[in-house]
């Protein structure tokens, strides 16, 4: 899963009305009733549980269960949440680190090691707001020669039109070619 | 019907050749030195026997056509760019005499598509152009049957000498230069392959259809064209590592033409191999229509203008 090393302060984009999609990881005290508790600030600050992860059989170093939520709500309203969650005494291990709705691949081609892939990946993750998943590279001819590049991204739902954009300015500035998948219809 | 034909290439001869078949006359084949006019209908065998030879078509001048009786203009000269000359006014001619006017050249409704429509309007005779876009694959008339509003987007592979080229690419694991050198020793592509590598062959046809979805608005300076000389064979593997692959896909909305290389899944219906051209049409209420064939080549696309012709005849 495409589980980013941003926090939640990074978040400064809405693009579908507000509503996304995080994920918090809490370490519970093992005692009944715990859980719950736990839940509770979510459901009360408009937050939509989608998804509870106990992973009982996982223990942390300090001898609590981990438990990992997916949930829905707008930016503001995960601040809201995370605060309660902390105010109530839950340990709130991250939270955030935002889930993404689509994954996409492209293909690079150009002089990819000279114009610093890792600049690429950088400016693909920081500018596009996407998740590098993985990248594949292939140099035939040597790394000062044409190469090519699969990168597999992950990126919000319906962002995929920006994001493209984004990465064909990065492209254009460094003489890259951007061979895009093919979206819409039932390509 | 009545067919007088410009323009004797391998479109212009095979719609000479296939007429019959179908139940219509040629009264006139010319080329850009010399007609054949007979009001009965041509000698077709000796006709085309001569421009076989190398010799001229005809004894008649080329613009004599005109003044011949026809039901039906057939415009196969070579799709030239910028005023379209001399298809467009080989066309109008044609229009202004209250003819019927079938392009199989590109060049009017992809460069002149508002001009050319007035003048259908003024014209008791109609125009018609599906043999423009993709040969054999009847793309305009499903447009044209589904009525052009419903119709949401077009996307395809419409050149078939690129889709060629990508192919051998994937499966041979060359690269671009090796295989086009093939392809050309094959006769697959021309000699400059740039009108169809560079991707202007593709994005005239896309500009085709967004006029024809947007009733006007666009030329080949509208759409946005990459072609597929900076591909390397190793882009094509590592596509192919992840089950895709790269084809040189077209798209045309009522907001713009964009043709490039893409990104398809192998298993896709736009990931047509060899020569093959194939389009999916987006409608409002019917979901994607796909069609797929021969895009090019004499006797596939004559039979896109004499279905046309056929058409016309139902008018």
């Amino acid at each position: 899963m495409a589980n980013g090393s941003s926090g939640w302060g990074d978040i400064s984009t809405e693009t579908d009305g507000g509503v996304r999609t995080y994920t918090v990881r809490l370490e519970l005290v093992d005692e009944p009733g715990e859980l719950l508790d736990a839940l509770a600030p979510i459901a009360e600050n408009g937050g939509n549980l989608m998804s509870i992860h106990h992973e009982r059989g996982n223990i942390t170093p300090r001898g609590h269960i981990p438990v990992e939520i997916d949930l829905g709500c707008t930016p503001d309203r995960f601040d809201d949440i995370v605060e309660k969650l902390r105010e109530n005494g839950v340990n709130v291990i991250q939270a955030g680190s935002e889930r993404y709705g689509e994954e996409i691949t492209l293909v690079l081609v150009g002089h990819l090691i000279e114009t610093d892939l890792s600049d690429t990946i950088l400016q693909i993750e920081n500018k596009a707001s996407a998740a590098v998943l993985d990248v594949s590279v292939a140099a035939p001819e040597g790394t000062s020669d044409i190469s090519s590049a699969r990168f597999r991204l992950a990126i919000d739902s319906g962002r995929s039109d920006e994001v493209f954009e984004t990465i064909r300015s990065i492209g254009t500035e460094k003489e890259l070619t951007i061979i895009e998948p093919l979206l819409g219809g039932e390509a | 019907m009545r067919l007088a034909i410009l323009g004797a290439g391998d479109v212009g001869r095979s719609v000479t050749d296939l007429a019959s078949e179908y139940g219509h006359d040629v009264v006139a084949l010319a080329d850009s030195t010399s007609a054949a006019i007979d009001a009965n209908g041509i000698d077709v065998e000796s006709v085309l026997q001569r421009k076989a030879d190398t010799e001229p078509v005809g004894t008649d001048d080329p613009s004599a056509v005109f003044e011949t009786e026809y039901d039906v203009l057939v415009e196969a000269t070579p799709t030239t760019l910028g005023d379209a000359e001399p298809g467009f006014t080989h066309a109008q001619r044609a229009l202004e005499a209250d003819r019927h006017v079938v392009l199989a050249n590109k060049g009017p409704v992809a460069e002149r598509y508002e001009e050319i429509r007035a003048l259908e309007a003024e014209s008791d005779g109609s125009l018609r152009f599906e043999a423009t876009v993709g040969g054999a694959v009847p793309v305009l008339s499903t447009i044209e049957d589904e009525m052009p509003r419903n119709v949401t987007a077009v996307r395809g592979v419409l050149n078939g000498t690129v889709n060629f080229i990508l192919t051998r690419m994937a499966v041979e694991g060359l690269d671009y230069e090796h295989v086009l050198a093939e392809a050309q020793d094959l006769g697959v592509v021309e000699a400059d392959p740039s009108f169809d590598v560079g991707g202007t062959d593709a994005a005239l046809k896309f500009v085709i259809i967004a006029n024809v979805l947007a009733d006007g608005g666009f030329s080949l300076e509208d759409a946005a064209v990459e072609g597929i000389q900076d591909i390397p064979g190793s882009a094509l593997d590592l596509a192919a590592e992840d089950g895709r692959t790269i084809r040189l896909i077209g798209e045309a909305t009522r907001d713009g033409v964009r043709v490039g290389p893409r990104l398809v899944p192998e298993n896709s219906a736009l990931a047509v191999t060899g020569t093959r051209n194939v389009v999916q049409i987006e409608t409002r209420n019917a979901g994607s229509l796909h069609s797929s064939g021969r895009g090019a080549g004499g006797p596939e696309t004559a039979t896109a203008v004499l279905s046309d012709v056929g058409r016309l005849s139902l008018l």
